[in-house]
């Protein structure tokens, strides 16, 4: 065992309960708390709140839509990875800094945007403002970079020899691409629909605009969970967000365990 | 070859289709119909009192957040790459959390704790400090919610370039400071940089959590994000584009420094 450089800061002790404090206090402690609000009440009152006609409607919507996201994702995003880095065009560099824009830009925009165009004063004479089509236009929009971030890096690194092997021995584009390069981004691919799938079942900002949370029809679970705190019922707000935490820890856990098994096919 | 040609053009409309119809057309329309009008309008509905209040603020919760993580995730990169201890691995995956969790739902569970009939929340307003519907709760959502960033892009890089050159420094009679600010830091600079980058993003346009901590009282406690739904939801369309723009060049401003900064990462 190498002797470690000196740690700074005061060393190992003091940064470990800096940032357990800090964890703690900023963290782990109000997520304790929604779990003590949802189920303070007894088993009964949480399973009545979560089993509420609108909560399950909008936890239903919230899982079929974030299903779709991933599916259209897994799809287009690797598409786009393909494009940026096998094709060449001008304006390429440009196209890839612009698949960050939707990290970068503020949720609330990004939902303003989509209204503007195709929303009810938009230019095109339809509206996907308050519609299911709308949610899931705002979901596409802000999952955007995460399966084309997650598919780029291992498309630049595959090998190109099993590729030129392949076509010289006859096998078709089509062949190769289903027979060589899905299996080897598989992995990533799937860890890109992960996240966000992820970031669909929590997402908020991006959906009030264009949502109009009609309940049973475009309300998704965050916002029942932000109507039911403005309108005084942290409760049953609690109860829902205790589902939905615990979808998004599963899915970590998803993630955490396709990256294991990228990390042992990438050798 | 001309199959092969035909298809890398099919896979070209398809993608630029979809980012166009996605992104660059909504994007670009919101700008159109900013500036529809020439700049006076926009001017004016920008340079309002409470509109200039909403860009403080969020330029504050920037200031103040960004900063608070950017020590912290060095720190907590540091711990979990150059030290062992029991825990490690809770600690490591407790720290992708503020990922997984709703924006909505970190406001809620804020104001459980910090509210005033909160945890710790009626303690606190006892002994006059307002956290909730105050500034202090809103730092706090965008610190939870910005949490990540720093370790996660810190982290792989102090991973990648080993401890020699620590302890050459270290060898040589530098102490664990000085190693750090020489060494250390000069290192991870990249890193560090783009993490700062991705909070500074996200603090900017928070929405969810700062908007349940807030309470929304315009000239108070609303944000340019709050602004902009707060102005749209009043038929103030002028006023949400306008709002909405500020915010927009603010963030392409971060998209410019992302794209200087991710292609020496990968130089690296």
């Amino acid at each position: 065992m190498p002797a470690r450089a000196a740690p700074p800061i005061g060393g190992a002790a003091l940064s470990r309960g800096v940032v357990t404090l800090y964890l703690t206090l900023i963290v782990l402690l109000p997520l304790a708390a929604v779990v003590e609000k949802a189920t303070g009440g007894g088993l009964g009152a949480f399973w009545d709140s979560v089993s509420s006609a609108e909560a399950v409607a909008a936890v239903k919507l919230t899982l079929l839509v974030s299903l779709g996201v991933v599916a259209i994702n897994a799809v287009t995003g690797t598409i786009i990875a393909w494009v940026l880095v096998r094709d060449e065009f001008p304006g390429k560099r440009i196209v890839n800094a612009l698949i960050d824009l939707p990290f970068a830009l503020p949720t609330i925009v990004a939902g303003l945007t989509l209204l503007a165009l195709y929303g009810p004063r938009g230019p095109f004479g339809f509206n996907i403002a308050y519609t299911r089509l709308g949610v899931l236009a705002a979901l596409l929009f802000v999952t955007l970079p995460f399966v084309v971030r997650a598919v780029q890096p291992v498309l630049i690194e595959l090998d190109r020899d099993m590729e030129e092997a392949a076509a010289s021995l006859g096998a078709s584009g089509a062949t190769i691409f289903r027979r060589i390069i899905l299996p080897n981004l598989s992995p990533a691919i799937l860890a890109g629909a992960a996240l966000a799938f992820a970031r669909s079942i929590g997402e908020f900002g991006s959906l009030v605009l264009i949502s109009g949370n009609l309940p049973y029809k475009t309300e998704v679970a965050s916002v029942l969970i932000s109507n039911q705190v403005e309108s005084g019922n942290p409760h049953g707000a609690a109860a829902v967000s205790v589902l939905l935490l615990a979808v998004a820890f599963t899915v970590m856990l998803v993630i955490s365990g396709i990256s294991r098994w990228g990390a042992r096919h990438d050798v | 070859m001309t199959s092969n040609r035909r298809s890398r053009v099919t896979m070209r409309t398809i993608a630029l289709g979809y980012l166009a119809v996605l992104l660059v057309l909504p994007v670009g329309f919101v700008f159109y119909r900013t500036f529809q009008h020439g700049l006076a309008p926009v001017w004016s509905s920008i340079s309002q009192p409470d509109a200039l209040h909403a860009l403080y603020l969020t330029l504050v919760m920037v200031i103040v957040a960004v900063p608070l993580n950017a020590a912290f995730g060095v720190v907590c990169a540091l711990l979990l790459v150059r030290h062992d201890f029991r825990g490690k691995a809770l600690l490591n995956g407790l720290i992708d959390l503020p990922f997984a969790v709703s924006p909505v739902i970190i406001g809620l569970s804020l104001v459980l704790v910090y509210g005033e009939s909160g945890w710790l929340g009626g303690w606190l307003t006892g002994n006059g400090f307002q956290i909730i519907f105050a500034l202090p709760g809103m730092v706090l959502a965008t610190v939870f919610v910005s949490l990540p960033f720093v370790v996660r892009e810190v982290a792989p890089v102090l991973k990648e370039i080993g401890t020699e050159q620590e302890q050459a420094a270290s060898t040589l009679g530098a102490s664990g400071w000085q190693t750090f600010w020489r060494v250390t830091l000069p290192a991870i600079r990249w890193g560090l940089a783009y993490g700062i980058v991705l909070s500074t993003a996200r603090a900017l346009g928070e929405f969810g959590a700062v908007s349940i901590v807030s309470g929304k009282l315009v000239g108070q406690t609303e944000t340019l994000p709050l602004r902009v739904d707060n102005q749209f939801q009043n038929f103030d369309v002028t006023g949400a584009y306008a709002a909405a723009v500020v915010l927009a060049v603010l963030a392409l401003s971060t998209l410019f420094a992302m794209s200087r900064i991710q292609p020496r990462e990968l130089d690296r």
